[in-house]
């Protein structure tokens, strides 16, 4: 268990216990009505905190189901090394997929766009890696402050077999009594951050002293701007436009998605506590910053329905 | 000499490092359609500055204000998620929102008002320490606003905050608020032990939400805001006996075997007794494992792994109990039933039970009554329950279950049914007892006369459906008679074989009736 570094509880509960107990609960609670479970990771914060907690949960022994990475090939150099040498430290069984047919296509966020990329690589590959190995379950660390539509989402969220999501048919949740009856062919999505901010997530990265990847924190990299988006330039696979120029601008990420999808801010938060700081002061939700969430107002709404996490 | 810092840089790293004295409420926020119940979640958020700049962009592209102040936006739009919600203006799905302050973080489960989704209410109430109930100063109280109230009580939410919005449509009269705080008072009797606070607020102007209002200086009482930062939140459990249902048996190694679960009620340390329920079996704490060390105590609310000194048999559903104040074990359990199925539920009705982390086969015995939150939870008799009905009724499991009362422990006291066919979560149930206290029916063994003179006391109280079938037997009895003796009397001409004939038929087919009607109540055919 090197590395994991893991607080006591403390006599009286603050908020972040609370929600962390309830969290380690909805895992054990899957884990034990589930046949074959599989966490997604994501490599992002959201599934950093994920990871950690299911270390937490499954102590002294290990978590009982494998981490899956749905690799879309545009993933920016720094997660990819993060990711494997995670998996490493703490020993646990990291799968990795790749929509080969996708990639025999040479579908990319940039000749296809964003919403074909993100359909392709991403909802299809993910499909694909779940019907593959038939999991029932998979653990991801949505939560419901992203997005309007996601705060209806229920913490065991069903999937038909076309793995779509009806947002009419949900199941009611009452106190902690998750019902993980499936239906033929349904699988579940099952969210244990649910009640969790971004704030939250911060402060507890910062309580219990999680890893991150280093992208989240500010330095200089090499940017290009297309409309109000910074675009970093991470290797060649982005190819830069006539008379584009990269600059080096001191950036940092508040969320991770494929790279030329997800644009970089100007900040000078180099830690943590930056920023924390930076959040709280920070004006703006972070999902403004992921080019495929502004398709339309209901979008994600729709994405959901259609299958993406 | 003081170095100043700003006021906002403080309060910014009172964030970062005193988070851990931050504690946590869950409220539920629910009232009738267009009473202003987004408006006014809206207006709390704005006003308490958490409202982000996108968030009002993206609100003015919504709502076609793309000038004017703030102030004037449609904050309702800030909750109503889902497009068809949108659509029609109202909300549909139960949502979850978040917001924190300098004390505490909000988990606020917002649930729509109209009577079809009254599931997601009584969701949301499910968890929730207070219930924010929102009542139209104009219209004042509704049946909604009633059944609302009823509905968070019976889940056992303490605190109701009934804000009185839209004061500044009644000229921010002290009378028109009065008169809804003595309307409410009138049956609050119904609610039980709650504590109940009358606010007036107007979500458009923002009085009374997080500013004090400068229109109702007559208004002494806390804001909004004040309430919920302020109302006691310390779990009813905690003051109750230990316990913990069995999620997980951790058995990383050959040598290990801990019991993975959450604790629903009072505290446990090494070496306490326990009783491990249902099989009785006793034991004692060894250690309580967590990632972060073991610990010398732990109480409601906390994930441990436990230890046991003793090598008893334990497995997932299993009750960890203290020993000095085990809970019931049953296959009987007497229950509120919150129905939610798209079908009926009746005497007879086979479901999968889930109580805490326990899962079993469970029947409906019947009889049962009806809960009328139409008015003010009266107590009726009934054969079936339909969706979106309160009710009570006599569950019997296939195994017996440990289970402890709902108003003692909101965890343990607490089950779901789930369809067998469908697969759905059809009702919320909330224990009244376990065991054989038979306070909704005693089976049919003794004589006839003697069970005869207990329905008949049972059916002056107009209680159960059970008496109600022996009603009906002995009204179709006098019917049938009379028409046997008549009968016999024209084809036999003689009056004593005529009489005869009739008592005889008396016995056997009253007997005869009440089974095959108790019979048909087991048979769902034909009923919509």
């Amino acid at each position: 268990m090197n590395d994991v570094s893991l607080t006591a509880a403390s006599s009286t509960h603050s908020y972040l216990d609370q929600i962390e107990a309830e969290s380690i609960h909805i895992m054990r609670e899957i884990v034990a009505e589930c046949d074959k479970v599989v966490m997604l990771y994501s490599i992002g914060k959201d599934s950093s905190v994920l990871l950690h907690l299911a270390m937490k949960a499954f102590y002294p022994g290990k978590p009982p189901f494998p981490l899956l990475h749905v690799d879309t090939t545009w993933k920016f150099r720094e997660m990819i090394e993060f990711r494997d040498r995670r998996a490493k430290e703490l020993g646990v069984d990291l799968m990795v997929h790749i929509n080969q047919d996708g990639v025999a296509r040479g579908i990319g966020p940039i000749s296809h766009g964003s919403e074909l990329h993100t359909d392709v690589m991403k909802t299809q590959g993910l499909r694909q890696a779940l019907d593959l190995h038939g999991f029932d379950a998979a653990i991801g660390g949505a939560r419901r402050d992203e997005d309007k539509s996601r705060a209806k989402e229920r913490i065991f969220s069903f999937r038909n077999s076309h793995h779509r999501w009806d947002p009419k048919r949900q199941r009611p949740e009452p106190w902690r009594l998750f019902n993980a009856h499936k239906r033929k062919g349904e699988s579940i999505r099952v969210f244990p951050l649910s009640n969790w901010t971004e704030l939250d997530v911060w402060l507890y990265i910062h309580r219990e002293n999680i890893p991150v990847v280093p992208l989240y924190f500010a330095k200089p990299r090499p940017v290009v701007k297309r409309g109000e988006t910074l675009v970093m330039v991470d290797d060649d696979r982005l190819p830069l436009e006539p008379g584009e120029v990269p600059q080096i601008k001191n950036v940092r990420f508040r969320t991770l998605g494929c790279y030329p999808l997800t644009g970089a801010i100007e900040s000078t938060a180099a830690s943590v506590e930056d920023i924390i700081r930076e959040t709280l002061d920070s004006r703006f939700s972070e999902r403004r910053d992921r080019v495929i969430d502004q398709d339309g107002s209901s979008s994600m709404e729709r994405k959901k329905q259609e299958g993406y996490f | 000499m003081n170095i100043p810092v700003a006021p906002a840089a403080l309060a910014r790293d009172a964030v970062i490092y005193n988070h851990e004295a931050k504690s946590l409420l869950r409220f539920i926020a629910c009232g009738s359609v267009d009473h202003g119940k987004s408006s006014l979640l809206g207006r709390l958020l704005f006003d308490a500055g958490l409202v982000l700049d996108d968030q009002i962009d993206a609100l003015r592209k919504d709502t076609g204000q793309l000038t004017g102040a703030v102030e004037d936006l449609d904050f309702s739009l800030l909750f109503d998620g889902l497009a068809a919600e949108r659509e029609q203006k109202i909300t549909i799905d139960l949502a979850y929102r978040f917001f924190a302050t300098a004390t505490r973080k909000f988990i606020v489960a917002d649930a729509p008002g109209h009577e079809q989704y009254t599931r997601n209410m009584a969701t949301g109430a499910s968890t929730a320490d207070l219930a924010l109930i929102l009542v139209n100063a104009q219209a004042g109280l509704t049946q909604q606003t009633r059944r609302h109230a009823l509905i968070a009580a019976t889940l056992g939410v303490r605190h109701l905050v009934v804000a009185v919005n839209k004061m500044d449509l009644v000229d921010y009269s002290q009378a028109a608020f009065a008169a809804i705080e003595s309307d409410f008072r009138k049956f609050a009797d119904r609610l039980g032990e709650v504590s109940i606070t009358f606010i007036p607020v107007s979500a458009r102007k923002g009085d009374n939400v997080v500013k004090r209002s400068a229109s109702m200086g007559w208004y002494r009482g806390p804001t909004l805001l004040d309430k919920l930062e302020t109302v006691d939140v310390t779990p009813h459990a905690a003051a109750q006996a230990f316990r913990m249902a069995v999620q997980w048996v951790s058995r990383p190694t050959a040598d290990f075997r801990g019991y993975c679960g959450m604790i629903a009620g009072g505290e446990v340390w090494p070496g306490m007794e326990i009783i491990v329920q249902p099989s009785g079996q006793r034991t004692r704490i060894d250690q309580i494992i967590t990632a972060g060390g073991a610990l010398d105590h732990a109480g409601v609310g906390q994930s441990v792994t436990l230890t046991l000194t003793d090598n008893v048999d334990v497995s997932r559903g299993d009750l960890l109990a203290a020993a000095g104040a085990p809970a019931q074990v049953s296959d009987k359990l007497n229950a509120r039933i919150f129905w939610m199925g798209q079908n009926t539920l009746a005497p007879g009705g086979r479901y999968h039970i889930k109580l805490g982390t326990a899962s079993a086969a469970a029947v409906i015995a019947g009889p049962m009554k009806l809960i009328d939150l139409a008015q003010d939870a009266a107590i009726k008799p009934v054969d079936r329950l339909m969706s979106n009905e309160f009710g009570l009724c006599r569950l019997e499991v296939d195994r017996p279950l440990a289970a402890d009362r709902y108003d003692q422990n909101r965890e343990t006291g607490s089950f779901i049914l789930i369809d067998a066919e469908t697969h759905d979560t059809v009702a919320m149930g909330l224990i009244e007892a376990a065991g054989d206290t038979a306070a909704l029916s005693e089976p049919i063994r003794t004589s006839i006369i003697g069970h005869v003179a207990v329905r008949v006391a049972a059916i002056l109280g107009a209680r159960e459906s059970h008496s109600r079938s022996i009603a009906k037997a002995l009204s179709w009895r006098a019917t049938g008679s009379i028409d046997t003796f008549v009968i016999s009397w024209i084809i036999t001409g003689n009056t004593t074989i005529a009489g005869s004939i009739a008592i005889t038929e008396i016995v056997t087919k009253i007997g005869l009736y009440y089974l095959h009607e108790r019979a048909w109540t087991l048979i769902p055919w034909g009923r919509r």
